[in-house]
């Protein structure tokens, strides 16, 4: 195993970088943000090769970056951030992820634990009813053809059409739930079939809608803002992404890229970082299907989001709005590309921005952030795992100039499925959680095994680097009381 | 997990091979699939996709499709195959156990799938499977025949 200590340089003590001489064809450093706890942690895997890898990209900016939950992916790490100028600069699949616009969202309520926990059961009961985990199950919906392309062109606008949202819904969803430049027309045919009973579904894996409580608040103005009161208070965590039709786009343009990456002459250190130029067909082909793929994404936690407060409705004999306040707080993506404009030495460029198991971060008075939070940043929504805890923080000026508006987007695993199952033999995940009070429903009961707090880092871990490095603001911490996970 | 074995070419081989195995990743899961020739590759291939996501005990051959892929190379063919195969699970809610190799060579598949619609009262489910990955992707031909390394994104 590489010491990476030694090939890292330390920049402070939550900034390590990775010489652009480190392998030759690296095109900039790599910048890797970890305190030395999790660089140990990190450096157990191929994540940072990855990093310099990611490097090799024609047309990257500054830095190939990782945050402080990056593993081993496919081509980029998971938790890696790059940006490649739009003249020159090339567009990759890998850069984005199979689960396109894989995100989270926060719904608040006025509800507290008290109130909520003697209901935890039957409100998770009928959300595993009704938004299918795990492998199969349709939404509610099925969405025909017509219905679908419109689903990829507006995204969570199409649900506000429907009814499925409440208007000041479509304010609180990054870019407004709705990304331009989405093409039906470059979604096969394929991803429609995969994507069209699945809207309003969790999918599986660490896919999950929590039920949590807020636990701590540590910045009261900004927790404010975001209508988050104080500790004990109820709110609702959804991590989702676009299902099959996401898949399936990501599977059909590796194929493309891969045959473009040979005819434009772009040499990589590794298969999966297949790409193309930004501006040629196949770039704009796959950006115009992934935007599609990110709307679908949407749409499908709107979806979930819809139902949610329909349930809360139903068991809780309250109104959603009116009595429970169930306002979206907010919901970001953390696999995606965008087209975004950043100050790069004094000049504003526009960047084609790949976050692959990255949050957004957009600072204080950036104009893409819903006015309420024009004073304190854009939420960024960062879950932990199962047991332990999840948090809220908020994008910040230094996150502007340093990772281009990004974060971190969880806890990131430790330990594979496998592994966790063995260390947990005998252990009952489900009893031990409801000794914490977290009531769990699960399709597959392996999984809890597989989930569990063994398998992830601490998330607090990666949150302080974040803290402490100026990217991220900590604005309050929610624990669990109640868990539907694939 | 031990992945059930059979061989059905035992006596041909030395040390029978069981026909997967499962390997692990730290994020995701994946398989080391054996076979004498191509053809029992790739259905065993198939069987190990599956066996991560339901146990294939509780899976009936109650349904059919026939499934043709192509891709440039033999590797590429195994993805395509794998993926087509996920692409029924999504579409058409169905979960395949068996799987039937009428033709093949290193850029073309002719098989036949056979399963059930997905039951989550009957069916043991386990991972879903989201995509075939080029992660760590290998086929190679040893002299006891073909072995496949397939990573998957769960």
């Amino acid at each position: 195993m590489t010491d990476w200590k030694r090939t890292l340089e330390k920049v402070d003590d939550q900034r390590w970088l990775l010489p652009q001489e480190y392998r030759q064809g690296m095109r900039v450093p790599g910048l890797i943000f970890a305190s030395e706890e999790l660089l140990d942690v990190i450096g157990q895997d191929e994540a940072i090769e990855q990093v310099a890898n990611v490097a090799f990209l024609p047309g990257i900016v500054r830095y190939s970056l990782a945050m402080p939950d990056i593993h081993w992916g496919y081509g980029f790490p998971i938790g890696g951030v790059a940006a490649m100028r739009e003249d020159g600069g090339v567009i990759s699949p890998g850069g984005v992820g199979f689960d396109i616009n894989c995100g989270t969202r926060v719904l608040r309520t006025d509800l507290t634990e008290e109130e909520v926990r003697p209901h935890v059961k039957e409100l998770l009961d009928q959300i595993f009813r009704d938004i299918p985990a795990g492998v199969g199950g349709h939404g509610l919906v099925r969405a025909g053809r017509a219905d679908l392309d419109d689903v990829l062109r507006r995204g969570a606008q199409w649900a506000l059409d429907q009814g499925y949202a409440w208007p000041e819904d479509i304010e609180s969803i990054e870019s407004r739930g709705a990304l331009s430049g989405a093409d039906p027309n470059k979604v096969s045919d394929k991803a429609k079939s995969r994507g069209s009973p699945q809207l309003g579904t969790l999918g599986s894996g660490n896919h999950f809608l929590e039920v949590q409580v807020i636990d701590e608040v540590y910045w009261p103005e900004a927790a404010a803002a975001m209508g988050v009161t104080g500790p004990g208070q109820v709110i609702v965590f959804i991590h989702c992404g676009s299902r099959g039709l996401g898949h399936q786009v990501c599977q059909d343009y590796l194929d493309v890229m891969e045959v473009a990456a040979a005819r434009y002459d772009i040499e990589l250190p590794d298969k999966q970082l297949a790409c193309a130029p930004i501006s040629s067909d196949e770039g704009r082909d796959y950006f115009a299907a992934m935007t599609a793929a990110a709307n679908f994404a949407f749409a499908n936690r709107q979806l979930i989001t819809h139902w949610t407060r329909e349930i809360f409705e139903r068991v809780l004999g309250r109104r959603a709005r009116e009595d429970m306040g169930m306002h979206l707080v907010y919901d970001v993506a953390h696999n995606i590309a965008k087209m975004e404009r950043h100050q790069v030495n004094g000049h504003e460029m526009n960047l084609c921005v790949h976050r692959k198991g990255a949050t957004r971060a957009f600072a204080p008075g950036h104009h893409d952030i819903p006015a309420r939070y024009q004073k304190i940043g854009q939420p960024v929504l960062v879950p932990g795992d199962m047991a332990r805890y999840s948090y809220i923080a908020a994008g910040t000026k230094q996150a502007m100039a340093e990772t281009w508006g990004s974060s971190c987007h969880g806890a990131g695993r430790v330990r594979g499925r496998n592994q966790a199952r063995r260390l947990l033999k005998g252990v009952d995940v489900a009893q031990r959680m409801a000794d914490q009070g977290i009531y769990v429903r699960v399709q597959n009961p392996r999984l809890l095994a597989e989930e569990a707090s063994e398998a992830y880092k601490d998330v607090a871990l990666v949150i302080d680097v974040l803290h402490e490095a100026g990217i991220a603001d900590k604005v309050c911490r929610m624990r669990p009381i109640g868990v539907v996970k694939g | 997990m031990t992945p059930a074995v059979y061989n059905r070419h035992k006596g041909v081989h030395a040390t029978p091979q069981p026909p997967f195995e499962l390997i692990e990743h730290t994020a995701d899961a994946g398989i080391v699939a054996h076979g004498a020739t191509l053809a029992e590759l790739f259905q065993n291939a198939a069987a190990g996709m599956f066996s991560l996501m339901v146990a294939p005990e509780t899976v009936r051959n109650d349904v059919r499709r026939e499934i043709t892929v192509e891709a440039r190379d033999v590797e590429g063919l195994v993805v395509a195959w794998l993926a087509e195969l996920l692409f029924y699970v999504d579409a058409e809610e169905l979960l395949f156990g068996r799987f039937d190799v009428s033709r093949i060579d290193e850029q073309h598949i002719t098989a036949t799938a056979f399963g059930e619609p997905i039951n989550r009262e009957r069916h043991e489910l386990r991972l879903g499977v989201k995509a075939v990955t080029r992660h760590m992707l290998d086929l190679s031909h040893e002299e006891d025949g073909y072995r496949a390394t397939v990573l998957f994104d769960i």
